[in-house]
């Protein structure tokens, strides 16, 4: 398997999950994590700071990973609702939610609590 | 003392303007207003905007419900005045209201001509005056089909360049040999028959309508010598007459419009007339400037002021987006008349100043109208102009060694020289307005003179205007491109180049964003933006780019992709259509599908598959049709010669041509091609962004044409006679929109906001420029023309085609 290859972890403490590294994540960016029953993008910001949520738009379950990443924020790339990365909500006049999910960051390996 | 009573007969754009000046003389007056039209006070002039879809009727009101209370009005909307009592002073209206008056004023404007040729009451024949003309003529252009104007002067071209915009096939009918003859001369009358024929719009001189025919509703027109035109709207636009039939019948003197003094009372003591109703001096009126020097008299004459009407000639415009002419004064055949002209064919400009006596009498500008105002202040002030005669039709900036600093003109205007010809204001009233009064910003301006807020021509003077008189303190508040910034497209694109800025983070500190790191609007903007101005330097921010354009295909409404392989010029082998099938089956691609731009699409790829099947594509010689790129999409032809019994050219070999010479480059907006192998048009050349049409005597370049959300047609570029010659051509257009096309805007607005005589001067008739802009569009493509699949199978951006981790995978170990 080549270094990109999918890496299979174990649980770290009780329902923390070691995910990979920071670096894997672009800047201004998003990466996947598969579930089973969902996927969780995980983003990083300008200034890395890591944050989850299901890969889910409150619209139209557009694949918010795949959006712009700007202030704090992620635009969606179907429809260009606004929603925060912080508590999910979707900005402006659009109204609705998606999950978010607790990230920490360890000596550059991302965390995640399902 | 209770109030005296005032009552107003017609609700337009006079009495309007009257009751503003009035209620700051004084509040001496109750006021009752009767309208035949249902609705407030509009800003008539902007009807050609609503028609053509640029405005609302919002946009153009003027007072709205609410100004008529503050001021205690009471407004009868839909009531109009059929009896007028003058030795009782009261008026009745045909819904049975009745009001007193000690004041009356008659604001009945005009009503439009109607040619009575037989048929014109058929539905579908309409006038072009107020805004159910306009709303009848949107509901007749959703239908498609073509419009017939009648009348070739102000109205009837707004009308047709409205009903073009609207997507309808548009003919005008004019009765004289050239059009709007009483302001143009014909040399300037023929370039404007020129630009809207070029626009699509059908232009029939010395053309005398006979009859209108139909079965209930216009189906044709037919002319004095025999020919029938196809017709679903008919619109007549042949000038208007006052309407004077009401004040006839009570009796008021009445010549060619009701008759008024200098202060605009009538033969009744105790009644006005202002607006177009109103005849002074012999003369009547038809544009708002003089409309509105007769609203000031009317309100000083009411509140017991002094004033008079004096007649001013008023320069006339056309409200067509990138039409620029101005004429203002005589131009006639009299001998004592003596002519400066200018004629610049390479831009398709003209100007001529029409002298008598050494004085200016006249002007008639066509293409360059920059100077319209300072020629109209010499019309005014009749001053002798015997010295600078040699210099004076080059204009105000090549008098006396003067900077070509832009604002060096306006400051070099007098106080009383008149910037807003619609409403009567001069450069002195603005520059006191801004000092006494502390405005800062053209909105405030606007509020307080009115100066630039009825049709606009004048905004950029008025800006200026604000600019001297502030000094540094002023910043021209162009449109921001987003809520980041307030700076515009134009002005980004311009600092990113004095600047030298080379990356977004340098643009947003210099520039001065209000974000920390911009928008999803604004920073594919930026993206572009550097791309284009530096290419092989500026490193592409893939975070700052769309998803489609990041992962190189089109995001699909389930998250699935889909990929479309280029086809050179719609051209195809067995073995790649083997390659298409063979990945369809390899991958489970649900949907494979012949799209709308000649090529295939494989429609429902998983993002992990992204990367072979590219693989396997690039394998077969395929690269990416860049179907999602806000860049060249696809270059379709027809057979040409090769097949084709009517084919004059190779149209497929040069359309293949193209396509290899222009993939890969970003444009502001997507740039789709066609190229077609004779006028017939199979290929859909005239509505493409740039098209190509094969002739017998060469290659005729045609661009600007719209078919998606929009439809238009496009306009001529030019003739060239060689294949090497045409590419080189299109590469100059295309890097001439490239540099200055503003992000997300297509070629045909582009083209509207330049002018398409000006991009014709620029990258088809100066030789030397079009090879430049050429060459820079040869280099920029060295840089580009990488296959953005070939680059990922190699292993860049990979992260992009997988998942970080997967978590389900935790549970089988
Ligand atoms: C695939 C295709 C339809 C088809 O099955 O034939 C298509 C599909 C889409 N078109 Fe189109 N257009 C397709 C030919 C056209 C054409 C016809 C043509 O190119 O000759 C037009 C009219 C010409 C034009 O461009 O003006 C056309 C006018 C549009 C527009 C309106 C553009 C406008 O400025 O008015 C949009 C919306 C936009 O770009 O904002 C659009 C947008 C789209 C998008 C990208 C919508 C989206 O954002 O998801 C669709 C992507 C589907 C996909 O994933 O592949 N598509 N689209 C055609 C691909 C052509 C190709 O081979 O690349
Ligand atoms: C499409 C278009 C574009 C134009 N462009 C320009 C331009 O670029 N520059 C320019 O200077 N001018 C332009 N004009 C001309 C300008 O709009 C008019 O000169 C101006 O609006 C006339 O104002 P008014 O108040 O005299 O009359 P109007 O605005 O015609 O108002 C008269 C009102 O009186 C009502 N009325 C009539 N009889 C009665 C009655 N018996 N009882 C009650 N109400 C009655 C009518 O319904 C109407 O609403 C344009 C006009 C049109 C139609
Ligand atoms: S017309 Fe174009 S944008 Fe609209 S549904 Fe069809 S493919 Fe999509
Ligand atoms: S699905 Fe996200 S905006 Fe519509």
């Amino acid at each position: 398997m080549n270094a990109e290859a999918i890496i299979t972890f174990a649980r770290v403490e009780s329902d923390w999950r070691l995910v990979g590294r920071i670096e894997d994540i672009p800047r201004q960016g998003a990466r996947c994590v598969k579930t089973g029953e969902m996927t969780v993008a995980v983003f990083r910001t300008s200034d890395d700071r890591v944050f989850a949520m299901e890969d889910r738009c409150p619209h139209k379950a557009g694949p918010l990973s795949q959006g712009i990443v700007h202030a704090g924020c992620v635009t969606c790339p179907l429809h260009n609702w606004v929603i925060s990365l912080e508590n999910g909500r979707a900005q402006g006049a659009d109204e609705g939610a998606t999950r978010t999910f607790p990230v920490k960051v360890e000596d550059g390996s991302v965390y995640l609590k399902l | 003392m209770s109030k005296q009573k005032l009552v107003i007969i017609g609700n337009g754009m006079a009495p309007g303007r009257m009751l503003e000046h009035l209620f700051e003389a004084t509040e001496a007056f109750d006021v009752t207003i009767f309208n035949a039209e249902p609705r407030v006070n509009y800003d008539r002039i902007m009807l050609s905007p609503v028609l053509s879809g640029e405005k609302s009727f919002d946009d153009i009101v003027i007072h709205d419900d609410a100004w008529y209370a503050e001021h205690g009005i009471t407004l009868h909307k839909g009531e109009k005045i059929v009896h007028v009592d003058r030795a009782a002073r009261r008026v009745r209206s045909e819904g049975g209201i009745e009001a007193p008056y000690d004041k009356l004023v008659f604001a009945t404007g005009s009503t439009p001509f109607i040619i009575p040729v037989p048929g014109h009451q058929l539905k579908g024949v309409c006038a072009y005056r107020d805004l159910a003309d306009v709303d009848q003529m949107k509901a007749a252009a959703t239908q498609g089909g073509r419009a017939v104007v009648i009348g070739g002067g102000l109205l009837g071209l707004e009308a047709a360049a409205g009903l073009r915009a609207q997507g309808m096939d548009v003919t005008v009918l004019h009765l004289m040999p050239t059009l709007m003859e009483r302001q143009l001369d014909p040399a300037a009358g023929y370039l404007l028959e020129k630009e809207l024929a070029g626009r699509g719009i059908e232009i029939r001189c010395k053309a005398n309508t006979k009859a209108i025919h139909g079965e209930g509703r216009v189906e044709a027109v037919e002319l004095e010598d025999g020919t029938m035109l196809e017709a679903s709207l008919v619109v007549m636009a042949v000038g208007i007459r006052p309407n004077v039939a009401l004040a006839q019948c009570c009796g008021l003197e009445v010549g060619r419009g009701i008759m008024v003094g200098a202060d605009m009372v009538t033969s009744d003591p105790d009644i006005l007339s202002v607006g177009e109703c109103a005849e002074v001096d012999g003369m009547v009126y038809g544009l708002v400037a003089p409309l509105y020097q007769m609203a000031r008299v009317a309100a000083a004459t009411l509140s017991g002021g002094q004033g008079a009407f004096r007649h001013n000639e008023t320069p006339t415009k056309l409200k067509v987006t990138g039409v620029n002419l101005y004429s203002v004064g005589e131009f006639g055949e009299d001998p004592a008349l003596e002519d400066i002209v200018l004629r610049d064919a390479r831009r398709g400009t003209y100007k001529r100043i029409i002298l008598r006596d050494n004085r200016v009498v006249g002007a008639v500008l066509y293409g360059d109208v920059a100077d319209g105002a300072w020629y109209n202040e010499f019309l005014k002030s009749g001053e002798s102009v015997e010295d600078m005669r040699e210099t004076l039709i080059f204009g105000q900036a090549h008098q006396g060694g003067v900077a070509a600093d832009p604002l060096a003109a306006i400051a070099n205007l007098g106080d009383d020289a008149e910037i807003c010809g619609c409403n009567g204001i001069c450069k002195g009233q603005i520059a006191q307005a801004i000092t006494s009064k502390g405005l800062t910003s053209l909105g405030e301006v606007r509020a307080h003179t009115k100066a630039s807020a009825s049709c606009g021509t004048c905004t950029n003077l008025v800006e200026g205007v604000i600019a001297l008189t502030l000094g540094d303190a002023f910043e021209k508040k162009v449109e921001g491109m987003c809520a980041c910034t307030d700076l515009g497209h134009g002005d980004v694109r311009i600092l990113i180049r004095s600047k030298g800025l080379k990356s977004i983070p340098a643009v947003m500190q210099e520039l001065e964003w209000k974000t920390p790191e911009g928008c999803a609007k604004c920073r594919p903007a930026l993206n572009y933006y550097l791309v284009s101005e530096w290419p092989g330097e500026y490193i592409d921010d893939q975070q700052s780019r769309f998803i489609n354009e990041r992962v190189h295909a089109n995001i699909q409404k389930d998250g699935t992709y889909s990929v479309v392989p280029r086809m050179f010029g719609g051209l195809t082998t067995p073995d790649e259509l083997r390659a298409i099938a063979d990945v369809a089956d390899r991958y489970q691609i649900p949907t494979v599908k012949v799209t709308g731009g000649q090529r295939i699409d494989l429609l429902g790829v998983r993002k992990e598959d992204l990367i072979p099947v590219w693989k396997d594509l690039n394998e077969a010689g395929m690269i990416s049709g860049a179907a999602y790129a806000k860049g060249l999409r696809t270059v379709k032809t027809c057979v040409g010669t090769d097949w084709c019994r009517f084919g004059t050219q190779d149209s497929t070999g040069l359309g293949v041509k193209l396509e290899k010479y222009l993939w890969g480059s970003w444009s502001p907006a997507k740039l789709k091609l066609a190229v077609t192998g004779c006028p017939r048009n199979c290929a859909e050349a005239t509505c493409k962004d740039i098209g190509v049409i094969c002739v017998d005597s060469g290659y005729q370049i045609v661009y600007g044409g719209a078919a998606g959300l929009h439809i238009q047609g496009t306009t001529e570029l030019g003739l060239v006679k060689t294949e090497e010659e045409c590419i080189r051509t299109i590469g100059a257009l295309t890097q001439y929109y490239r540099e200055t096309g503003f992000y997300l805007e297509r070629i045909y607005k582009w083209a509207d906001r330049l002018g398409y005589d000006h991009i014709r001067a620029v990258v088809f008739d100066d030789r030397q420029q079009r090879n430049a802009y050429a060459d820079r569009f040869e280099h920029s493509q060295t840089f580009a023309q990488v296959d953005p699949w070939a680059e990922r199978v190699q292993g860049a951006e990979a992260h992009e085609f997988k998942p970080m981790a997967d978590l389900t995978l935790e549970a089988a170990e």
